[in-house]
């Protein structure tokens, strides 16, 4: 019987076995066809050479490809077609085993040469598709339209505010927004985008950019209009680091990028490194590179991967944007030049066993020495008999400027003052059973002739903390007494202040310690970005919270034992914040934002604002706050001599603010108390309009009993007074 | 002033509330136990023995002869304050969570709590000081409050009109006589916590979880005033005298993570009743606060706390002085309640 339409299998039947998803099977096995030429490639330009010439030519052509990737079927892979005269046309089809083969031919074979007369070209067959058919590139030359200028914001609008505020950004739950410090009052927004950034927001270092880090890459924002300035695709992103002067820029991620072909931003170049480092101006990438390990194990005790720490920033720049470095620890210390990020004299410089180095922040002004270089300081351990030491050496000269050996060297840190000044070398040092620890300071005098070195070795703990005094001779530290073993609490702390003894001249004296500060939990020492006063804190604990204010110059009468010191050393307040995480200086140095971050915490998350005195401005919960950041100020562009005149006159000018200030509050007490007086107005007359009603409706007030009545009651009263006496306790005491 | 403790409660409070005349305060707690106390120096003048289970609410009546309990062993119970003689229980289904006097002392009204097979209601009955035990079982009038169950409720000045607020954050008004309803609004998001009146009853305040107060209209009830904190509050109360609000509550133990004291926010706050300002705050608690009750003479307040203890406040000269400066201008220094 022929199959009718009704005896066919209907669908029904069919559905069980459907409703089983194949889909990852049907992938699995799925023959896939490759359909896309990426694999061929065409060669041109070779010689021209009769049939029976061509299988030569082919076994030459091959050698050479295979050099570079692998021919699909050896020569059977190249295909070279005879036109009508029986003779090659001087081109050939090539299969590659892969696209990636494919694609390294082209790279570096195109252009090469055969013989004398011929040069091969290589390209992609896409690409002879794509460019190659007619009409697809135009023929005739147009010259590319220039772009009408345009004026572009102003980079450093905040700067001229009228009332010299400072503008902080705050991030908190998806909202960053930006605002100007309006000290005890609520800070005036300026702008707030929700999703602003995905990670964290960033100034750069002079203030003109607001960073922010997506899973693409960093953007910068800037301008009246907070536009978008600048992109650096960097995929996956996870730290960004800016040059001094804001020419440069160093994005790391911890995951190496991979380059996908057709990448507008990025080339095969940067593929696997993990870090780059681009021109600001350009928005272009100099040059790649990939995290250099630490060495230390890869697993712990239990065999699980460690997660190794990376230095920040491990490019690190010198002052004048001239030069960036990276250390190979243990080894050497590579510079490069920029903008072209050469290797400094094509090769890194050695020094064996290097731990750490850091960069001079200002180009050192040295005695005697005419041509300012850059700078920097390093340390290398014991190794063998040879002693640790510590070493400044010049770029680009690469001459060792001064060596101090040392012994018995655990740990050391470099300290760098602001004006390069001073280095001081925290020396971290073991008795010879290497079972007690103590400190010494290395202090280097970098701008005194044959850079003499002074040391402070009276310190008997562990130093945890140490600072200079911005552009100032002056430094504070934190001592720690040894951690007992699985102590849930950590030891006491002390607080240290060092200065330089007075002495005639201009020379700066010897460092004389002050005074110590016993029984402190700090942890913390956050300097006044313009000297003088130091806020020492305790942060991430959680027990303590406290935040000291010292002045460092007190105008006050100075103790008598202290008359050597150039300091005289108050402290002005003590605040707490609880579960404070961060302490950021405005950068004038006027005010002082605590946070609690719920980057480390989620209890009581928000902000203080205090003045440099430790006087507690205004404090705001807000769940979720995540950061609080002051816009960096560029350096001012008044010479030494208008400073020195703004100082000497201050007096005069301080009055005008003085005078501001007291009108502002008054305009602003002004409004309050407006508003009060109408609040206070209204309800009264809402009170009398209430009364009216019910004393209408119900003739009294009071729903007990009629207003006279109650005067009735009270008269009728009558006040008995009644004095009760009680004897507690009688007893015989005898008196000798 | 120190404050003078009061801890003769072995478990938590649930309501304190004065006499009319400030001198004696009544506390119930949880231990079953009412017990009435001298406000002058926290002495215990007595305690009501009776009731079977937890106490969630007292009142006690305009002349101090009658007090009023309920609580979870599902009674309304009528004392002698003086002797401390129980004249009437009234028996219901559910726990009773709020009775109320009314302003003349001649009606008692209870709230009733939903439960499986019962529901939601406000009851009122006829008092009679004279009658002692003779009290009538009938109820005068009785509201189903068939939605969102009732939580807290009181009589209005001259008992016109019944103040009820519901759980949803509602605040409904009914007509005192027969019970018809007149007007609803939502001033809140969470749990209405407690209402307190103002002396003359023309306004009243409002608490709850959604951690704000509200000082409404009795007549219109229109939202005058709103008082934001950052912590769920379980009571609030109007000063006399002085133009304050005092607000109570604080972080339930079962909803925080850290309960250190710091944590839970357990303060009396004060807030400028007309500018919405909050001027201080009283520490002591160490759990959160029940309730809040104050002297209807305006000379101090007390508070119950969750951690078992009556803490009673005498307001020092200070509190009397302290005016804003439009107060002293417009002459009410900080008192709009003598104008009347």
């Amino acid at each position: 019987m022929a199959p009718s339409y009704d005896n066919l299998p209907s669908d029904e039947e069919n559905d069980i076995e459907e409703e089983i998803d194949f889909s990852d099977l049907y992938e699995q096995y799925d023959v896939r066809l490759e359909e896309s030429f990426d694999a061929f490639v065409v060669l041109d330009g070779l010689p021209v050479v009769p049939d029976e010439n061509r299988p030569k030519l082919i076994k030459f052509i091959l050698k050479k490809l295979n050099a570079v990737g692998k021919v699909r079927d050896g020569e059977l892979g190249i295909t070279m077609p005879l036109n009508d005269n029986g003779m090659t046309d001087g081109f050939a089809f090539v299969e590659f085993s892969s696209p990636k083969e494919a694609a390294a031919a082209v790279k570096q074979l195109n252009g090469s040469a055969i013989d004398k007369k011929h040069t091969m070209t290589v390209n992609k067959v896409s690409d002879i598709e794509r460019y190659g058919r007619e009409g697809r590139v135009n023929e005739e030359y147009t010259p590319p339209p220039v772009v009408k200028f345009e004026q572009k914001e102003h980079l450093r609008w905040w700067l001229k505010d009228i009332d010299a505020r400072d503008q902080m950004v705050m991030f908190r739950g998806d909202h960053v927004g930006v605002f100007w410090n309006e000290k005890e009052d609520p800070p005036e927004q300026i702008i707030d985008r929700q999703h602003w950034t995905e990670a964290f927001v960033q100034w750069s270092p002079l203030g003109t950019f607001l960073t922010s880090i997506h899973a693409q890459g960093v953007q910068l924002w800037g301008g009246e209009s907070w536009s978008r300035q600048k992109r650096f695709a960097h995929p996956g992103v996870n730290l960004v680091d800016f040059s001094p002067n804001e020419n440069f820029l160093t994005t790391w991620s911890h995951r190496p990028i991979t380059v996908e072909e057709g990448n507008p931003f990025l080339s095969a170049e940067e593929d696997g490194k993990n870090y780059i480092i681009w021109d600001l101006a350009t928005g272009k990438p100099l040059r790649s590179f990939v995290t250099l390990d630490l060495p230390g194990p890869t697993t712990d005790e239990q065999g699980n991967p460690v997660k190794k720490k990376i230095q920040w920033p491990a490019f690190k720049w010198s002052s004048d944007d001239k030069y960036v470095a990276r250390m190979t620890f243990g080894q050497s210390i590579s510079v490069y030049e920029l903008p072209k990020m050469n290797l400094l004299d094509k090769t890194s410089i050695k020094i064996e066993g290097v731990q750490d180095f850091e960069w001079a922040p200002a180009s050192p002004h040295r005695d005697s020495i005419r041509e300012y270089e850059q700078l920097f300081c390093f340390w290398t351990p014991e190794l063998g008999s040879s002693p640790a030491r510590v070493g400044l050496m010049t770029i680009p000269s690469k001459e060792i400027v001064r060596t101090r050996n040392l012994f018995n060297v655990s740990d050391a840190k470099l300290h760098w003052q602001s004006d390069a000044k001073y280095v001081c070398v925290k020396v971290d040092r073991h008795s010879k059973s290497k079972k007690s620890m103590a400190t010494n300071l290395e202090i280097f005098r970098v701008q005194e002739k044959g850079v003499p070195v002074e040391v402070v070795d009276s310190l008997k703990d562990t130093v945890i903390n140490f600072a200079w005094e911005p552009k100032g001779d002056r430094f504070v530290l934190i001592t720690a007494g040894e951690m007992p073993v699985n102590a849930a609490v950590p030891p006491k702390t002390s607080v240290s202040f060092f200065c330089p003894e007075k002495s005639k001249g201009t020379a700066v004296g010897n460092f004389k310690h002050i005074r110590t500060i016993d029984k402190k939990n700090s942890n913390a020492i956050y300097w006044s970005p313009k000297g003088r006063f130091v806020v020492v804190a305790t942060i991430h604990s959680q027990q303590s919270f406290e935040l000291d204010f010292w002045d460092m110059d007190f105008e006050g009468d100075k103790d008598e034992k202290d008359k050597d010191f150039a300091a005289n050393l108050q402290l002005m307040a003590t605040a707490e914040h609880y579960g404070v995480t961060d302490v950021e200086w405005d950068p004038t140095g006027r005010y002082v934002a605590t946070v609690a971050s719920v980057f480390r915490h989620a209890a009581e998350n928000g902000y203080h604002i205090y003045d440099f005195r430790g006087t507690l401005l205004r404090e705001e919960a807000i769940e979720r706050f995540k950061q609080l950041l002051w816009r960096p100020r560029p350096p001012s562009l008044l010479s030494k001599e208008e400073m020195k005149k703004v100082r000497k006159n201050l007096r005069e000018y301080s009055q005008i603010f003085i005078e501001q200030d007291a009108s502002r509050r008054d305009a602003g007490n002004r409004a309050v108390i407006e508003e009060r007086r109408q609040k206070l107005e209204s309800w009264l007359e809402w009170r009398e309009e209430q009364v009216r009603r019910i004393i209408e409706e119900f003739g009294s007030i009071d729903g007990f009993m009629g207003k006279d009545e109650e005067k009735e009651a009270e008269d009728d009263a009558e006040v008995v007074e009644e004095i009760v006496e009680e004897i507690i306790e009688e007893r015989e005491e005898e008196i000798s | 002033m120190r404050p003078i403790l009061l801890s003769g409660h072995e478990r938590a409070l649930t309501q304190v509330k004065y006499n009319k005349d400030g001198d004696i305060i009544f506390s119930v707690s949880k231990d079953h136990i009412v017990c009435a106390w001298y406000s002058a120096n926290g002495e215990r003048l007595g305690t009501y023995h009776g009731h079977q289970g937890a106490l969630w609410t007292v009142d006690v009546d305009p002349t101090s002869t009658l007090l009023a309990t309920g609580g979870a062993d599902n009674t309304m119970r009528l004392w002698e304050v003086e002797t401390g003689k129980l004249l009437k229980t009234w028996d219901f289904g559910s726990s009773i969570k709020r009775v109320e006097f009314s302003p003349d002392g001649r009606q008692l009204l209870g709230v009733t709590e939903k439960r499986v097979g019962h529901v939601s209601s406000i009851v009122v009955y006829d008092i009679d000081a004279e009658k002692g035990t003779e009290q009538s079982d009938e109820h005068a009038l009785r509201i189903v409050i068939d939605y969102s169950k009732a939580t807290v409720a009181g009589f209005s000045y001259h008992a016109k009109y019944i103040i009820v607020g519901h759980e949803d954050g509602k605040i409904s008004q009914w007509d005192g006589k027969t019970g018809e309803w007149l007007n609803e609004i939502e001033p809140h998001e969470a749990d209405i916590t407690d209402i307190q009146w103002a002396p003359d009853r023309t306004y009243f305040i409002s608490a709850s979880k959604d951690k704000t107060a509200k000082l409404i209209g009795t007549t219109d009830l229109e939202i005058m005033k709103s008082y934001a904190t950052d912590t769920p509050l379980n009571s609030a109360a109007i000063t006399p005298i002085k133009d304050y609000v005092i607000l109570g509550g604080g972080q339930a133990a079962m909803d925080v993570t850290t309960t250190s004291a710091r944590q839970g926010k357990f303060e009396a706050r004060f807030w400028h009743k007309i500018f919405e300002e909050e001027i201080g705050r009283v520490r002591g608690h160490f759990g959160p606060l029940n309730y809040v009750a104050v002297d209807p003479t305006g000379k101090g307040y007390c508070s119950g706390g969750e951690d078992g203890y009556v803490r009673v406040h005498h307001f020092d000269k200070t509190y009397f002085d302290f005016a804003y400066e439009v107060e002293r201008e417009l002459g009410t220094n900080g008192t709009t309640q003598a104008r009347i």
